[in-house]
């Protein structure tokens, strides 16, 4: 943005991504007001997290806090985590449940919808002080987020343009939300991860089934996720949302060993696991399909990677640093076993996780790498140029374009010949 | 009254335990466990809302001995020398031979620029059993207190 700073895209299909929308203080600032407060729909949590009127809890959107809700009626809201009087943060607490929400700095409470209820001492004390004649409570709510619910899953919007929830999402993700939440769920708990990138470099590293197989050895070396199985990656119409998938078991030793020469340390079949017991698929749904890796602009990851599941919310802190917060669940049907086999099986992802503890490296090493060089691009070619389209195999990272492609509408940033002129 | 050989015994498993994970001895570490041994690190987040996700589980030595394999042979992680600075070791009980104890840790990480930082604290409530007089671990359970897991957790706390 800056003179210092331009952000140039080159290339009309996105194939060249500036390095500073990693770095810039400005774009940052503009990202939280066009992406999250913008026409996009964020996901806050899940219904299951609130069962009964009173729960609440505190998430955030991009880097504003919110406060979610369920109220008497069992309805779910959601508000800027912030007093309406002098703007302290309103709810401390990350979960819990309550009648209403009581600011500890002056003792506004507000109910589960919003509302102010009361002030303390409004008439002052002997005829002196208070609030003055005009003040009306009822002029006075915490400000909302719009909701929608899809399958016991929150979204919010702060932008009254966004299109309807189910527009949003387009048919491709409605059918995997509908495949993941095909039951009822019990959320089993979570997980918190500080990584020190750009949060646009995580949902890059999401986008690009190509890594999955090389960067995390540990997928590659035991069978759960390599590049020459059955797999890909769907995007919907607007190339904005990406479902990258694959299907463990269908790849062949040679296929294998010819796609992985050269890189002797990412495919090492002669080693094997003491207890292969955490990598056994359970059949759940009604296809042989074993990872499911969706995102949806701009902040949340569903997973499924065989019989571990869960999502992936990313909360922005700065232009340089983002929190992943993973929330795990299974089925509400779920035998004691199976909750032993997802819990075995959270071993794999999550800040410990054996195959993804890599991303917050990988991330944080392109960001460290790329803060003086703001003015040059990273390419972005595997899988093909041109067309942002679905993908038919795992050697690709076009769902990365797909998100820029977007991303760039919502910024403003032209793009193509016109954006190389600098 | 726990006699001061058991309490002896118990300490200095305590503090090999922290020395070789320091010492980057994990294959030999694996020693200090029984064979039917757990190893766990929790977050307090969900042990206080009695979730029971953990950030790392090893029901058995063998998940254990996996883990190890894997950090030696499949993980890329930041690069770091661990070091654990460990708290007085209360003894909170024994049952049928095993010993309860509860020990404050905290461990920091010093990268290849030799910058140090707070990596984790937090708690250790541990079952320690003895076999053929040498103590062992048959639970290894790590609350830990920095929930907000920095970078990632490679090696063990």
């Amino acid at each position: 943005m800056s003179d210092q700073n331009p952000v140039s895209w080159p290339e009309a299909d996105l194939s060249r991504i500036p390095f500073a929308v990693y770095c810039d203080n400005e774009v940052y600032e503009k990202e939280q007001q066009v992406i999250f407060r913008g026409p996009t729909w964020n996901y806050l949590a899940l219904e299951a997290e609130l069962p009964n009127p009173g729960d609440f809890l505190t998430v955030k959107v991009g880097d504003t806090p919110v406060l979610v809700d369920r109220d008497e009626d069992g309805n779910i809201h959601a508000f800027i985590n912030r007093c309406m009087h002098r703007g302290m943060l309103l709810c401390r607490e990350n979960k819990g449940n309550s009648v209403n929400h009581t600011c500890p700095y002056h003792q506004w409470s507000y109910d589960l919808k919003g509302n102010l209820l009361g002030v303390p001492f409004p008439k002052g004390h002997n005829g002196h002080g208070g609030l003055p004649k005009d003040f009306d409570r009822k002029d006075i709510r915490l400000q909302a987020l719009k909701i929608e619910c899809y399958q016991g899953v929150i979204f919010g919007t702060f932008s009254n343009k966004a299109e309807p929830l189910v527009a949003y999402l387009g048919p491709e993700v409605i059918s995997e939300i509908d495949r993941l939440f095909h039951k009822p769920i019990k959320v089993l708990g979570y997980q918190r991860q500080q990584i020190f990138g750009n949060w646009k470099l995580y949902n890059d590293n999401v986008r690009d089934p190509n890594h999955g197989g090389l960067l995390h050895m540990f997928h590659a070396t035991f069978g759960l996720y390599r590049l020459s199985q059955k797999g890909g990656a769907k995007l919907d119409a607007r190339g904005r949302h990406n479902i990258t998938w694959n299907a463990l078991g269908t790849d062949n030793k040679e296929a294998t060993s010819q796609g992985y020469e050269g890189t002797k340390k990412v495919y090492k079949p002669k080693f094997k696991l003491n207890d292969p017991s955490m990598l056994k698929n359970i059949n759940e749904y009604a296809d042989d399909v074993t990872l499911v890796i969706l995102s949806v602009f701009p902040n949340v990851i569903f997973q499924q990677i065989a019989n571990s599941l869960c999502t992936r919310q990313i909360r922005c802190i700065s232009a340089n640093k983002m929190e992943l917060f993973w929330t795990y669940f299974g089925y509400e049907d779920d035998t004691s076993d199976m909750t032993q086999h997802r819990l075995d099986q959270a071993n794999l992802v999550g800040p410990g996780g054996l195959i993804s503890m890599e991303d917050g490296e990988a991330v944080e090493l392109v960001q460290a790498a790329i803060q003086r060089d703001q003015d040059k691009h990273a390419r972005v070619e595997i899988g093909g140029k041109g067309e942002i389209k679905t993908q038919e195999s795992l050697v690709t990272e076009v769902p990365i374009r797909g998100f820029y492609s977007y991303y760039c509408e919502l910024m403003g940033f032209p793009t193509g010949e016109y954006a190389s002129i600098t | 009254m726990i006699s001061a050989k058991v309490r002896y015994s118990i300490e200095n498993l305590i503090a090999d335990y922290a020395h070789y994970i320091d010492d980057d001895r994990l294959e030999e570490w694996l020693d200090f466990f029984s064979e039917d041994c757990v190893y766990k690190i929790l977050s307090r987040e969900n042990v206080e809302q009695a979730l029971p996700l953990e950030l790392l589980s090893c029901r058995n030595k063998n998940m254990l001995r996996d883990r190890i394999l894997s950090l030696r042979e499949a993980n890329i992680y930041n690069i770091h020398f661990d070091k654990h600075i460990l708290g007085a070791v209360r003894i909170l009980g024994v049952k049928r031979g095993d010993y309860s104890i509860q020990a404050n840790y905290s461990l920091y990480q010093t990268n290849l620029d030799g910058e140090s930082m707070l990596f984790s604290v937090g708690t250790y409530r541990d079952l320690i059993t003895f076999s053929n007089n040498t103590p062992l671990f048959k639970e290894k359970i790590v609350v830990v207190d920095t929930f907000g897991i920095s970078r990632l957790l490679s090696t063990p706390i």
